[in-house]
């Protein structure tokens, strides 16, 4: 049984990496488009949860460098004609940067009062997108984004795409993998759980959480980039509010502090949102549920909640049976 | 820059403020005595003003309209937090999701009961019109927002300051367990406090009608401001409210006039600025 626990998650993460490798060619292109842009979402999240599932900060405006990764392509491409490298790299670099000056702002504060700054610094970027008109084309956004160029092989047909952001998704993965796994990420979980303690023991906090706040940034930033690819369009809605709380939204549902849990949440409220939008207009009333019902039924997400059920069966043997 | 200009502006900005302090005030308390991160506080707003155009068609006067609003809302927002929010003391992601959950279901509700049409509340005869001095010009509605800011806010004060259920209100705030321990019923006093804020929203979009108008988004359009305020002048702070409601409104203001390129980042970067050196805010206390 113990066994058992161990290897369910892995056999799910395989079947999952399976399910994605072999399963695009044969599906419809409109279950491809959304596969894919579940994969963008999935980078944001994974790169939103090393901030709230492994340091504990909530941000509320991790939007922020979604729009910053989007329109470093937006505007890259349509009009600098910049290749996919190019635009790639200035990217993360925007991201990272923008993540790098925000960190030094947000990190003196925890809790609540975290939430509330970076809610402030999200919406200082979305003040630009809407209103520096001359770079962002304000609220109109930047349309006419073109399919990557100067990459080795074609990737303007839909199934060349997908697979380039698969490709991305599992750099990102592997990358933040490495990162949660190595010292440094039990660093980081050892703030989480006591900040005190770790300073005590000589740990630096503050430079562990401000490097971490600025990969969180550059991943958000990858992910903004294959965003403004997928979209062809970039507008001030990549960096509202209501888009970084749907992030969390996104990261809460799986369950924080996996990885597979914000991989798995994305997923669902993409497929959710795009399913249920053919049915019936009445999708935010459907959203507006799920984030009620998430942080009532579960708090831990569904990997949380997969694990409770797991360690209830296995500990259900052992339980002795109720004397007549 | 002319002084007409400069005055103008101020006038602009401080009526801005005027509404920014009726709805961020009831945030500000409810954010300082129970910690709630209340995405839910726009559609307070948003709904208020939908109630009192329903009403109004009705036939209801302005006066009519602003208490059934009030009431609805303070309903709401009571059932809101008897039902959910009182159980996520010190879950702030809980409490950012399931607030943002209802803040969802209430833009649905709205668009699907008022359609996505913008409306504007009808203003009386007497608030209507202009007063004009020399070549400056002050429309009256303007000038009674700031008034029912000013009637509000000194309301407010006097009963948090000069009352026995304000001292227990402030009791609450600083802590809440010995509040307990001297017999204050603090579940009661939160939730009266919780309805008093949704309340102070309603009435905000009610009056916001009468010049901004009522239209689908505007919830989500005016909540980061009213988060920006709380948190400037300091969560649970009236006067840290209404200080970051006049520097937001003439920010705001200034802002769109001088610099229209930069006008958001010119209100949230100073914001964000005063943040990273006060991270309580500027009137507030950890």
């Amino acid at each position: 049984m113990e066994t058992f626990i161990r290897r369910a998650p892995r056999a799910a993460a395989l079947v999952a990496a399976v399910l994605l490798l072999a399963l695009p060619p044969f599906v419809s292109s409109f279950m491809l488009s959304l596969m894919t842009q579940a994969l963008v979402w999935a980078m944001l999240a994974m790169s939103l949860d090393l901030l709230l599932g492994y340091i504990g900060l909530a941000s509320l405006g991790h939007a922020a460098y979604l729009a910053l990764g989007a329109y470093s392509v937006g505007i890259l491409t349509t009009r600098h004609g910049a290749d996919f490298w190019t635009s790639l790299a200035v990217g993360i670099a925007v991201a990272a940067l923008g993540a790098a000056v925000f960190g030094l702002v947000a990190l003196r504060a925890t809790g609540v009062y975290f939430l509330m700054i970076t809610l402030a610094l999200g919406m200082t970027v979305w003040g630009l997108a809407n209103r520096w008109v001359s770079l962002t084309s304000g609220d109109n956004g930047i349309a006419g984004v073109p399919r990557p160029r100067g990459l080795p092989w074609d990737v303007s047909g839909a199934l060349p795409f997908y697979y380039l952001v698969l490709v991305a998704f599992a750099v990102a993965f592997v990358v933040l993998w490495t990162v949660v796994h190595s010292p440094f990420g039990k660093t980081l979980v050892g703030i989480r759980e006591s900040e005190s303690r770790m300073r005590t023991l000589g740990y630096h906090v503050w430079l562990h959480k401000y490097i971490a706040f600025v990969i969180a940034g550059a991943a958000g930033g990858f992910a903004g980039v294959f965003w403004g690819y997928y979209n062809g369009f970039v507008s001030p809605a990549d960096a509202e509010l209501a888009t970084s709380v749907e992030i969390l939204l996104m990261v809460a549902l799986g369950g924080r502090g996996t990885l597979f849990g914000p991989v798995l949440g994305a997923f669902v409220i993409v497929l959710l949102r795009n399913v249920v939008s053919i049915y019936t207009h009445r999708w935010l009333l459907i959203l507006g549920a799920v984030y009620i019902g998430t942080i009532v039924y579960a708090p831990e997400g569904i990997i949380g909640m997969a694990r409770d059920w797991l360690k209830a069966r296995a500990r259900a043997p052992l339980r002795p049976a109720p004397s007549p | 820059m002319s002084g007409e200009f400069f005055i103008g502006q101020i006038f602009n900005g401080v009526s801005y403020a005027a509404l920014l302090f009726l709805l961020a005030g009831g945030l500000s308390l409810i954010f300082g005595m129970m910690r709630i991160v209340n995405m839910t506080h726009g559609s307070y707003y948003l709904l208020g003003g939908y109630v009192a155009l329903t009403v109004m068609w009705r036939g209801a006067p302005f006066v009519v309209a602003i208490v059934a609003a009030a009431i609805v809302i303070a309903l709401i927002g009571i059932a809101e937090w008897n039902a959910f929010l009182k159980r996520l003391s010190g879950q702030e992601l809980g409490q950012v999701l399931t607030t943002m959950g209802f803040a969802l279901i209430f833009q649905d509700l709205g668009l699907v009961i008022w359609g996505g049409d913008p409306h504007t509340i009808r203003l009386p005869e007497t608030l209507s019109g202009s007063w004009v001095v020399g070549e400056l010009y002050f429309p009256v509605y303007r000038v009674f927002i700031v008034g029912v800011a000013i009637a509000v806010s000194l309301t407010l004060w006097l009963v948090l300051e000069k009352t026995r259920l304000g001292a227990m209100m402030r009791a609450t705030v600083d802590d809440p367990e010995m509040a307990r321990g001297v017999g204050i019923n603090v579940f009661r006093i939160s939730m009266g406090v919780f309805a008093l804020g949704a309340m102070l929203a309603s009435i905000a979009g009610v009056v916001a009608g009468g010049f901004v108008g009522v239209y689908p988004g505007a919830d989500f359009e005016i909540l980061p401001y009213a988060f920006v305020v709380v948190i400037v002048g300091g969560m649970g702070s009236l006067k840290g409210a209404l200080v970051g409601s006049l520097m937001v409104g003439l920010l705001d203001n200034f802002g769109k006039a001088l610099f229209p390129e930069l006008s958001y980042f010119t209100l949230f970067a100073p914001m964000a600025l005063i943040l990273a050196v006060r991270p309580t805010g500027l009137f507030g206390r950890a």
